[in-house]
């Protein structure tokens, strides 16, 4: 079960839920921290890090002897990350995608495969939780490829993950939901909240992937996010109390398990759900 | 001109809440979400939209199969897996950058130009507000946060106004970016939570990265006094001027859930916090290192 956690927008509790799940569950889960750009999850379960390594991507390195400044490069390249200026060749590391064009349409050979650094993932184990984190080099401004990386670290007999996903709705988040079996959205029912959730909605909805909602911060008599829910036919499979005990507690790093051991069962009933949700099939749900 | 950016590196923190106060204070700026993924601004601040564009940038891969042999070169040459056994192209994984179409041999590719989103020209009572819609799933979200801020400045200019204040995106990447560069101030919204101390202290190293001058204001406080220690000797100890305490307060979700700004919602200690907030802010803009 692929299990990823998303909201639109930051803040939601995003993480908090994540990690409530993944501490619930009574087995081998492996925790996919997707948001590279403030990973977090590891502040809340101090694992012990096992595996370190960083990740690079490829950019051009040019042979200036070999060059014959013919411009084969510079025409390929949509990202203006290899250009002529007067009789040199520039590079800008920075703004390459790595599609190694450049390299494959020099006919003098002068191109080969240099290497910019994305960031760094690690890994580490707390308790039943096998934890991968990435984390985008400051300055770094692409942070899918580490994404994709970072999923590429899933073992094979992996039966189960949970993906913490960024904020938004855009490349990162649909980099880390893609191949999910089942996206669950949190949301909070403000104003804030349901907009940036109806934003995160749309998206997977064009990506046709089954989701289903947690209410973060549930106020009594706030309906904002139930009615969204129905209208859009989402099921809401778990409401979590507005609580300054869980704010403080998620202040110093607690988790809410934790702060409120008996919403437990709560979680432990949101796997079944899913499972229930994934096993009636993708044409029941948006 | 001067440009006050407001970041927060997590999500959440409360950067938009305050953002629309300092707009409501200011009184007179241009002012500018570029939380294009998510904006969030036009809830509190009521606006009136005088112009819509569509927003274009990059390309993406269309395969004419009428032309395509199969050969599987373009499978071969993607670095991004992004065409399938099937000759379909998943335009999720296509990053647009036409390797395909150069080297297909019967020429079955063609790059098509992408709309990725719209961007808008708004009015509100303090100010002209420039805003954005990254349609789903889009990326590019740094350059049309460039093509905002690039508008932003041009109407400052022609309107003689001096202040153009940002709302950014969270975390550090392309968005943010394309948010602060060339800034004159960053001011860093954070929460006193382990996450809050952890995402302000990348954030801080971003702009130090891009040198730009950066100021702090701590949200919520009072949820967490010992963090708040803790930022303020990491504050001091790096230099980073605290020029606003915002307490945790049920006044501020109120003022969101009526649809308001927090100063105009009411008078209450966050209000107060918040007007603080703005003197430092004017001073800091004025003076030392911006």
């Amino acid at each position: 079960m692929k299990i990823a956690v998303a909201s639109g927008k930051g803040g939601t509790g995003k993480t908090t839920v994540a990690l409530a799940l993944a501490s619930s569950f009574e087995g081998e889960i492996i925790y996919l921290d997707c948001d590279v750009e403030e990973p977090n999850a590891h502040l809340f379960l101090n694992p012990e890090v096992e595996k370190a390594e960083t990740v690079y991507s490829f950019v051009p390195l040019v042979n200036e002897s070999k060059c014959t400044l013919c411009g084969k490069c510079d025409d390929i390249c949509r990202f203006s990350s290899i250009v002529i200026m007067g009789r040199k060749l520039v590079t800008y590391p920075a703004m390459c995608h790595g599609c190694r064009g450049c390299e494959l349409v020099c006919p003098e050979k002068a191109i080969t495969a240099g290497k910019r650094e994305l960031g760094t993932i690690a890994q580490g184990r707390s308790g039943n939780i096998n934890l991968l984190t990435g984390r985008l080099r400051i300055g770094e401004a692409m942070s899918p490829p580490l994404i994709k990386h970072l999923k590429s670290l899933i073992p094979e007999s992996a039966k189960h993950i949970i993906s913490d996903a960024p904020p938004g709705a855009s490349c990162p988040m649909v980099a880390t939901v893609r191949d999910a079996d089942f996206v669950l959205l949190v949301t909070e029912p403000t104003p804030f909240g349901i907009n940036d959730l109806s934003i995160a909605f749309e998206a997977l909805r064009e990506m046709n992937l089954p989701c289903g909602l947690i209410i973060n911060r549930s106020m009594p008599g706030n309906r904002t996010a139930h009615e969204f829910a129905e209208k859009n036919n989402i099921r809401i499979l778990l409401e979590i109390p507005d609580d300054r005990a869980i704010a403080e507690g998620y202040s110093r790093g607690a988790l809410i398990t934790e702060t409120r051991p008996e919403l437990k069962s709560g979680f432990i009933s949101v796997f079944k759900k899913i499972g229930e949700i994934i096993s009636a099939g993708r044409e029941a749900y948006p | 001109m001067k440009e006050l950016v407001v970041i927060s590196g997590k999500g959440g923190a409360g950067k938009t809440s305050i953002t629309a106060s300092l707009v409501v204070l200011a009184g007179k700026s241009v002012i500018v979400d570029a939380d294009v993924d998510a904006a969030d601004m036009h809830l509190v601040l009521p606006l009136k939209e005088t112009c819509k564009f569509p927003f274009e940038a990059g390309f993406a891969a269309v395969l004419d199969t009428s032309k395509c042999t199969e050969c599987g070169y373009c499978r071969e040459v993607c670095q991004f897996s992004a065409i399938n056994e099937k000759y379909e192209i998943d335009h999720i994984l296509c990053e647009g950058c036409g390797v395909c179409a150069h080297f297909c041999p019967s020429g079955a590719i063609s790059m098509q130009l992408k709309t990725c989103g719209d961007w808008f020209v708004s009015e509100t009572p303090f100010g002209t507000m420039m805003h954005a819609r990254l349609f789903p799933g889009e990326e590019s979200s740094g350059l049309l946060v460039s093509r905002l801020r690039q508008e932003a400045r041009a109407r400052a200019e022609a309107g003689a106004i001096d202040l153009c204040i940002t709302d950014g995106p969270p975390g550090i990447g392309c968005p943010v970016i394309a948010s602060i560069t060339g800034a004159s101030l960053v001011l860093a919204v954070a929460e006193p939570t382990i996450s809050g101390i952890h995402d302000v202290k990348r954030v801080k190293e971003l702009a130090g990265f891009f040198r730009i001058p950066v100021v702090l204001c701590i949200n919520k406080s009072g949820l967490n006094p010992e963090i708040e220690t803790e930022f303020r000797k990491w504050a001091a100890v790096n230099k980073v001027p605290v020029v606003g305490e915002i307490p945790y307060d049920s006044d501020v979700t109120a003022a969101m859930m009526a649809g308001k700004t927090i100063v105009q919602h009411s008078g209450g200690k966050p209000s107060r916090a918040i007007s603080l907030l703005w003197e430092e802010l004017k001073a800091s803009l004025e003076l030392g290192g911006v």
